[in-house]
């Protein structure tokens, strides 16, 4: 079985902070690491290759620097890297990120079965994935918390939320897996002194089949960020200080007054 | 298509290096000596706006026309999701939404229905609000599978046109709403808090963005479709009223509702209590120290009749289970009470309250961003105030029965 892990390099601090005065987000260094939601896609997938025999690539659409996102894949079990980077990427919104990742992967080959994780950290839209499997044609389930495969389809067992959906899908199909469909492994010593960035292969826009640059990046992004502004805060608050005691009498009156209690 | 463009002579390396700090993705960098931008960039503008002046530019294509077609496309479509004869929880909020959006450009809204056995859940739909419901009824659509409902989407969306359409961002939503997004190569904005109309038909779209300490406004200009996903309990559920609009009974070729998946099982989930419908909630955050400290929390749950839920460190850490937690990346909730007990009141934290009528907050810190999202502010260590609370609620009972 051949398998595709989409990976995505977040930042690896979650706290982005604003600066008060000048409005301006202010980054934690530029420190890095894989969307912790693809370890489980990339898991989920080396568990397959134990069962049934066959590969396991990874791909990135991101910066260069992504490449160590990669390369920490290859540590952990991936057999190949691809890393689609090209300033013609930037400012890429959902359909855009999803056009680059499937062109990136009709480039690598035939794939029996593409998986993602949930969400990002960053992005956290959950929807590539999905837009990934619609224009590459081929089925997919999200949300998917046990996985077992055939040599024809795999059975997936979806999180509905209101309820389980247990469904056969037959390859090739895409299913981004939810956190806990299993426990991820740590990068191996032992891979990390054989396996080196000649396993990644880079690849530009103009490596791709890619129909119309135009499609790709900010230019074919049908969504436009308009503004960006800081979270309101409610008014019409009150604030307590003082001793415990007189804390708690004044929540405890409060409740009281509104029938809480 | 604005895209942004550098002027490299009006680059210093001080100038340069202090935009590279600026961007906060990474996505500039010195290559060759020439700054570039790559991949990573979100096109936020920062640094255009708060840059160097009059290095980094927008520039606007010059045939910013629209595309002629655009006004062909009327009214706002609610998919209207449905399990087991139940409307999701969250359609009446969207249809509520859709009226009022709809009220700016004086545009129908419309609700769509996909299932089988329906009963007399489209007549549901019409008490709030929506002026025709689409109802597409299939023995094939029984159990969702996403390319026949996509394909059901597609056809609706192909016949009605509609401008906009609004899906709730639950697991099928979000499985079902990028998909027919992509097929119409349109955007797609996920879990929007806020949503207006522009009078020239714009959905303006806003969202936490960038992990949520900023929120963005996103439009969809040049393509219709404009998809949205929101989440449950971000608006308001609207009252029952009259019903003035009509049913639409819908047919499709049963060729395009066949596809490779076999629904093998559907099973409901246990009911238990659940969070986000509870009607009081305390939630706990790490200012609680250990485990064994719950008990407290959850006594003051008790006294208050309220579900105990908590921020995302403590289901990290594995003290509950990650349906009790609130927030951006866990439920979002619209209790009458909310208490929170050593909560710091991160915005991926306070995204996800603020349908909460009345919010305490207890925190010992008196800078802790909670106080900004709190009606009431408790400036206090909760280990000093919570059991104090506890004990003047028991003496009333005390006092409430020797009385009765
Ligand atoms: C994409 C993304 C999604 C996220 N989603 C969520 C989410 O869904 N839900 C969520 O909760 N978080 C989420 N987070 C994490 C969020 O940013 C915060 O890290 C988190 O909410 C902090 O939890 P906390 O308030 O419990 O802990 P802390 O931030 O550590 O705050 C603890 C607070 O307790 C106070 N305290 C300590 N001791 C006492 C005492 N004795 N008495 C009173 N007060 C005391 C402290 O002053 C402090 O303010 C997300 C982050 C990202 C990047
Ligand atoms: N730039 C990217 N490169 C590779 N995979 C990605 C990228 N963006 C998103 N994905 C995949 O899509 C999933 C959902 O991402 P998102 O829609 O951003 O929440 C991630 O867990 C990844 O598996």
């Amino acid at each position: 079985m051949h398998i595709m892990v989409c990976i995505k390099q977040v930042p690896a601090t979650s706290q982005v902070e604003v600066d008060e005065r000048t409005g301006v987000l202010k980054r934690d260094g530029s420190a890095a690491k894989i969307n912790p939601y693809d370890l489980y896609a990339l898991e989920a997938a080396l568990k397959l290759r134990e069962e049934t025999d066959g590969r396991v690539d990874v791909i990135s659409m991101g910066p260069p620097q992504a490449k160590a996102a990669l390369l920490e894949a290859l540590h952990i079990g991936a057999d190949a890297g691809y890393l689609l980077t090209d300033r013609r990427f930037a400012g890429s919104d959902v359909l855009a990120t999803a056009r680059a990742l499937c062109a990136g992967i009709l480039a690598c080959g035939r794939y029996d079965l593409i998986l993602c994780g949930k969400q990002t950290t960053d992005g956290d839209t959950a929807q590539v994935g999905p837009e990934v499997a619609e224009l590459l044609g081929i089925e997919h389930a999200s949300y998917v918390q046990r996985l077992t495969a055939d040599s024809q389809a795999v059975v997936a067992e979806i999180n509905m939320g209101e309820g389980t959906l247990v469904q056969r899908i037959p390859f090739p199909c895409l299913l981004t897996v939810e956190k806990d469909i299993n426990t991820p492994r740590l990068p191996s010593y032992r891979r990390s002194l054989t396996m080196d960035e000649q396993q990644i292969t880079v690849r530009t826009l103009g490596d791709l089949a890619a129909d119309d640059p135009r499609l790709y990046g900010l230019s074919g992004s049908p969504t436009q960020v308009e503004r960006i502004f800081p979270p309101e805060a409610q008014t019409g608050r009150v604030y307590w200080t003082g001793t415990a005691e007189q804390i708690a009498d004044q929540a405890y009156a409060l409740l009281a007054a509104r029938k809480y209690i | 298509m604005p895209a942004l463009q550098i002027h490299q002579e009006m680059l210093s390396p001080q100038t340069a290096a202090a935009l590279i700090q600026l961007c906060p993705f990474g996505a500039l960098s010195m290559e060759n000596g020439r700054l570039e931008i790559n991949a990573a960039c979100k096109m936020c503008r920062l640094c255009v706006k708060r840059g160097p002046a009059g290095v980094m530019e927008i520039v606007e294509d010059e045939v910013a026309q629209q595309p002629a077609d655009l006004s062909d496309w009327n009214g706002i479509a609610v998919y209207a999701q449905q399990v087991r004869g139940e409307i999701a929880p969250v359609v009446p909020e969207l249809l509520g939404k859709a009226r009022q959006l709809a009220g700016v450009v004086r545009a129908p809204v419309y609700a769509l229905l996909i299932g089988h056995g329906m009963g007399e859940q489209a007549r549901r739909l019409l008490h709030f609000g929506a002026d025709t419901v689409y109802v597409y009824d299939d023995p094939l659509l029984s159990d969702f599978r996403v390319l026949p409902y996509a394909a059901v989407f597609e056809d609706m969306i192909r016949r009605v046109k509609p401008s906009a359409v609004l899906v709730g961002a639950t697991n099928l939503g979000r499985s079902l709403a990028p998909r027919v997004a992509a097929r119409f190569a349109t955007g797609l904005t996920a879990d929007c808090t806020r949503l207006e109309m522009k009078p020239n038909g714009d959905l303006v779209q806003i969202r936490p963005a960038f992990g949520g300490n900023i929120m963005a406004q996103i439009i969809t200009p040049k393509h219709r479709p404009q998809f949205c996903t929101v989440r449950y309990k971000v608006f308001p559920t609207p009252c029952p009223e009259a019903p003035h609009g009509r049913i639409q009974p819908m047919a499709i070729e049963p060729e395009r509702l066949r596809c490779g998946t076999t629904v093998l099982e559907h099973r409901p989930k246990d009911v238990e209590a659940d969070i986000t419908d509870a009607d009081a909630v305390v939630v706990v955050g790490r200012g609680i120290k250990s485990q064994r400290d719950l008990a407290l929390a959850q006594k003051l749950a008790d006294a208050l009749g309220a579900q105990l839920a908590c921020t995302r460190p403590l289901v990290e850490n594995g003290w509950f289970n990650p349906k009790r937690q609130v927030g951006l990346s866990g439920r979002t909730i619209a209790p009458r009470l909310l208490v929170t007990l050593g909560v710091s009141g991160a915005v991926q934290f306070t995204a996800a309250i603020r349908g909460a009528e009345t919010v305490l907050a207890i925190n010992n810190d008196p800078d802790a961003p909670i106080f900004e999202a709190a009606q009431v502010g408790m400036v206090g260590d909760l280990y000093a105030v919570v059991p104090m609370l506890l004990e003047k609620i028991r003496l009333h009972a005390e006092e409430a029965c020797q009385i009765g």
